[in-house]
């Protein structure tokens, strides 16, 4: 192999698994060692730099983070480890902050003459302002509702995410003077195109919950319900009751939150029927946790065959049963078992079986080039549609993905519209910056709490769930105290403390290779790929993980290291005579319009 | 301070057929000095204990004073331990070994420890071949006192301090040939592929097995002008042989071509695979072992690898007839049998 161009900077980039998975690419260890030293506004302002909403995202992320997790992919003494509670330990910066607004840029009053319309309150529609209000820009958002959100809002429950959180968020935004037009639905692009916007920003998301034509649909309907519909008319206080029986129909987060708010409205017997096995369920697994600690039971393998109508008055439904099979090739095939169909009894039936983006409002002549499945067509990195002044960005761009994924486009697409109304190649992107800083401090003194804990992952504590279920605005979870944060904290190896090789320092002496506690480097001559992985001092069989190869040594061999499942403790440094090996602390930001930090 | 060795190991770590996992056989994390030769002996012991599957509790590690006789706190957490006087690990050795012959004893030691203050005792241990592995790590200098010269420094070669020896080395390994060692090896720190399975043959060899590790202090004799700096012993070094133990359940993999090869057959049935084998030497000749070393001295060669082994060893306690029950194992009954079976002894030799 050749030798690891270190200088790249998505080597060390993919290193911090947390924040490589991160589509906005949150620098992780770093927050949660500013949390881990009580610097809860400086972890907050990391946060927001990059995500925009650390408090929102603290209690909702997908937390793409999390799977990640190197510690995940470690075994302890009980078996495997789990992953550093990265969400959660957000939610801790964000609940503990001290004062953050005067560390947020100032708008400048003289405002630089470009006009810019955003269609949409949510996420990415957000980040842009956020990005661009610093630079002068005039904006203009546009909302349905009477508040700006967007999803956040509507789709959300309260008891997952209280409000008073998620309006801090979004005021901090439309705080930067940004113009609101809220209860304004665009009905109309070529309207917005004719007025005098400079760049056009569509940030409305996936609109469309999926509908389920069955037998009986239509005679049920005044009881059957779209799930983001609910949930949205829930979230504005349009209904606030519910059956005692309820049928959630879906395997998704909305089906999750729709059961679960069910529980809240007087729903008794709440039950989620998905199609298919409970393993292909797409939500989050600590989102259908949740719902089970609830009461609510999850049926599998169980297709809705018909909704049943009396006296004009829904009864139940009938489903069917299947099992999965699979294919070579990894495709399902869900096959009828035989068994008769079940009957379940129902005065509500909710159906969240996911959602589309839809853009009846964009008239098909105006140069916005739609593709495959009526969605708009859309260049990947800078976010830019086939019209060059209309931009596109979270659910709206590439279907329904969630609010970290909303935020990374909209920093992206606030560039693209500002290199656009500033005259510059919008394909021009600045590369990442980066940052690589020597952490010694003294003989076995590092910058960072090198030791590596053994703590198992530590459990958020939950509400009362007698006081939980009365009332749909009361949070479920209770964050993290600060001692459990603290303990949490330390559970990170800090994977962003680099373990950088100075081929030219190294006398071959082996003292890394003696003490390094999971055996990630082997001294022997190089090889190919494929050859080299099979013959480490411990098999590198994670394929995701890169080897990192020195130059040659003189005794004609090359130092390789597994980074799979380095712990970053600092050991092979420690026990290195002559320095070659060194921990450097490897700061990685995405370039963004403005520089906040 | 942050000098803490993770419990976690590599998710692929297995446990061997004794049940023990490779973690199962380590110790605390070292506080030689960072980049010590030592420490690769110690994993090296460490990798040969666990895959000759030794149930740690079985191993008996002995040490003398030094850098090297702390080395024991590094491995082997699991098994029994013995920091015993200056120079005097093999008679400590010797009393454990005639108490009980079950356990397998393993010994380290340095130049000065050996080599000076404890010559008396490696002489005897070697002619009485007591059933032990005896490492001596070697780095030519007494660098727990900051790397005087020690008895095997060779002539001519510049300490830190910038004098030059001028006295003759001991050479252990020919001292331990002419004294009727039965398995005499040297090897380096830095070559665990030869180190590893030397240290697993020398377990199994019945007799005193005797291994001069040249292993360099990287603080006090590392420099430009040491003959026992890593840089010198690499471009010196010359190995009789490819080495291989074969454990007695594998098969012997690969086949070199007629007379480039030699197979030693151990007492429990494992082997000893020596390839591209030097033709002037003949790994079970003693002579010739002898006559290969004072060649390669002349040469300026440092000469590593199996030197000579007596397959047919017999060892302290088969010489001396002694009880093949570990006398903790034996009843009073047995162990005093009384005035009545004394009187017939007597009788016996009236």
């Amino acid at each position: 192999m050749k030798p690891t161009n270190i200088k790249d900077p998505e080597y060390f980039h993919k290193v911090v698994d947390c924040q490589y998975a991160c589509p906005a690419h949150t620098p992780v260890p770093e927050y949660i060692r500013l949390i881990a030293n009580k610097k809860y506004t400086e972890a907050y302002m990391v946060n927001w730099e990059s995500n925009v909403f650390p408090g929102i995202l603290g209690r909702t992320c997908d937390r793409p983070c999390e799977p990640a997790c190197r510690r995940g992919r470690l075994e302890g003494e009980e078996g495997p480890e789990e992953p550093v509670a990265i969400c959660r330990l957000k939610r801790v910066a964000a609940d503990n902050r001290g004062e953050v607004k005067h560390l947020m840029p100032t708008i400048p009053e003289e405002k630089n003459g470009k006009k810019i319309a955003l269609i949409g309150g949510g996420p990415a529609s957000l980040t842009v302002a956020r990005d661009l209000a610093p630079l002068g820009y005039e904006l203009h958002l546009y909302d349905e509702w009477h508040k700006g959100g967007g999803m956040m809002r509507t789709q959300i429950p309260s008891f997952r995410l209280p409000e008073k959180v998620l309006d801090e968020e979004v005021n901090y935004i439309t705080d930067m003077g940004v113009h609101t037009h809220y209860n304004h639905y665009v009905e109309s692009m070529r309207e917005i195109l004719e007025a005098d916007y400079d760049a056009v920003f569509v940030g409305t998301g996936a609109p469309n919950g999926r509908d389920l034509k069955l037998p009986g649909r239509e005679e049920a309907d005044k009881n059957v319900h779209i799930g983001i519909n609910f949930l949205a008319s829930v979230a504005f206080e349009h209904k606030d009751k519910i059956g005692k029986k309820v049928i959630i129909l879906g395997g998704g987060n909305t089906a999750m939150d729709c059961c679960r708010t069910s529980r809240r409205l007087g729903g008794e017997e709440v039950t989620v029927v998905v199609r298919s096995p409970f393993k292909d369920m797409k939500a989050s697994p600590w989102e259908i946790e949740d719902a089970q600690r609830e009461d609510i039971p999850i049926l599998n393998n169980m297709p809705p065959k018909s909704f049943v109508v009396e006296d004009g008055q829904l009864k139940g439904m009938w489903f069917g049963h299947v099992r999965a099979e699979y294919d070579e090739n990894g495709k399902r095939k869900l096959i009828p078992t035989g068994e008769e169909d079940t009957f379940i009894e129902a005065d509500d039936v909710i159906i969240a079986i996911g959602q589309d983006n839809a853009f009846p409002w964009i008239e098909r002549d105006l140069g916005i080039e739609f593709g495959k499945w009526d969605v708009p067509v859309i260049d990947d990195v800078t976010f830019q549609s086939t019209l060059p002044k209309v931009f596109f960005g979270g659910d709206a761009a590439f279907g329904p993905e969630n609010i970290i994924t909303a935020a990374a486009h909209g920093h992206q697409a606030a560039i693209s519209i500002d290199h656009y109304c500033q005259g510059i190649d919008v394909n021009a992107r600045l590369a990442p910056t980066t940052n690589l800083v020597k952490q010694k401090m003294g003989i076995h003194e590092w910058m960072y709490d090198s030791p590596v804990v053994d703590d198992e992952r530590f459990v958020v504590p939950h509400e009362d769930q007698a006081i939980s279920l009365k009332d749909r605005k009361i949070e479920v979870e209770l964050g993290f105290d600060l001692p459990t944060g603290f303990k949490e904290a330390q559970r990170c190896l800090n994977c962003d403390i680099q373990t950088v090789f100075s081929y030219d320092q190294c006398i071959e002496c082996d003292a890394c290779v003696d003490v390094c506690p999971t055996s990630c480097i082997t001294f022997t001559t190089n090889g190919d790929e494929e050859d080299l992985r099979g013959r480490l001092s411990a098999p590198a069989n994670n394929l995701d993980q890169p080897l990192y190869v020195s130059e040659e040594l003189p005794t004609k061999r090359v130092m390789i290291k597994d980074e799979d499942v380095c712990l970053h403790c600092g050991l092979c440094a420690e026990r290195c005579p002559t320095a070659a090996w060194d921990m450097q602390k490897y700061l990685y930001g995405v370039t963004k319009a403005t520089k906040i930090l | 301070m942050s000098y803490i060795k993770p419990t976690f190991r590599h998710p692929s770590s297995t446990k061997n057929e004794a049940g023990f996992y490779r973690a199962d056989y380590e110790g605390k994390i070292s506080t030689l000095c960072a980049g010590c030769g030592h420490d690769s002996i110690n994993a090296s012991i460490v990798a040969a204990c666990y895959e000759m599957n030794i149930e740690p509790h079985k191993v008996v590690k002995l040490s003398g004073i030094g850098c090297s006789s702390k080395a024991p706190a590094y491995y082997l957490d699991n098994s029994h331990g013995f920091n015993t006087v200056h120079g005097r690990m093999p008679s400590v050795a010797t009393g454990a070994n005639m108490a009980n012959k079950d356990l397998t004893y393993l010994g380290v030691s340095g130049d000065g420890d050996s080599a000076s203050i404890g010559i008396g005792q490696f002489v005897h241990v070697s002619r009485r071949n007591l059933n032990m592995v005896y490492i001596m790590m070697n780095n030519g200098c007494y660098g727990l006192t900051k790397g005087q010269d020690s008895a095997t420094a060779d002539v001519g070669s510049l300490s830190k301090s910038g004098s030059t020896n001028q006295f003759s080395p001991i050479d252990m390994v020919g001292l331990a040939l002419e004294l009727g060692a039965t398995f005499v090896a040297r090897s380096f720190s830095g070559d665990k592929t030869q180190l590893v399975p030397l240290i697993k043959a020398a377990m199994s060899h019945p007799g005193f097995a005797f291994i001069d590790v040249i292993s360099p202090c990287v603080t006090f004799n590392n420099n430009k002008g040491s003959t026992k700096s890593y840089d010198f012993v690499r471009d010196h070094i010359e190995a009789t042989s490819e080495f291989d133990f074969v454990p007695v359940k594998e098969e012997i993999a690969v086949e070199y071509a007629a007379g480039s090869q030699k197979t030693v057959t151990l007492h429990d049935g494992s082997h000893i695979q020596l390839s591209k084998l030097n033709p002037d030497w003949d790994p079970t000749d003693r002579s010739s072992a002898l006559d290969k070393l004072q060649k390669a001295k002349t040469a300026g060669e440092i000469l590593t690898g199996l030197l000579y082994i007596d397959p047919e060893s017999d060892d302290l306690h088969s010489m001396l007839r002694t009880t093949d029950t570990p006398l903790n194992e034996l009843s009073q009954d047995v162990l005093c049998p009384g005035s009545k079976i004394l009187e017939e002894v007597n009788a016996g030799l009236r």
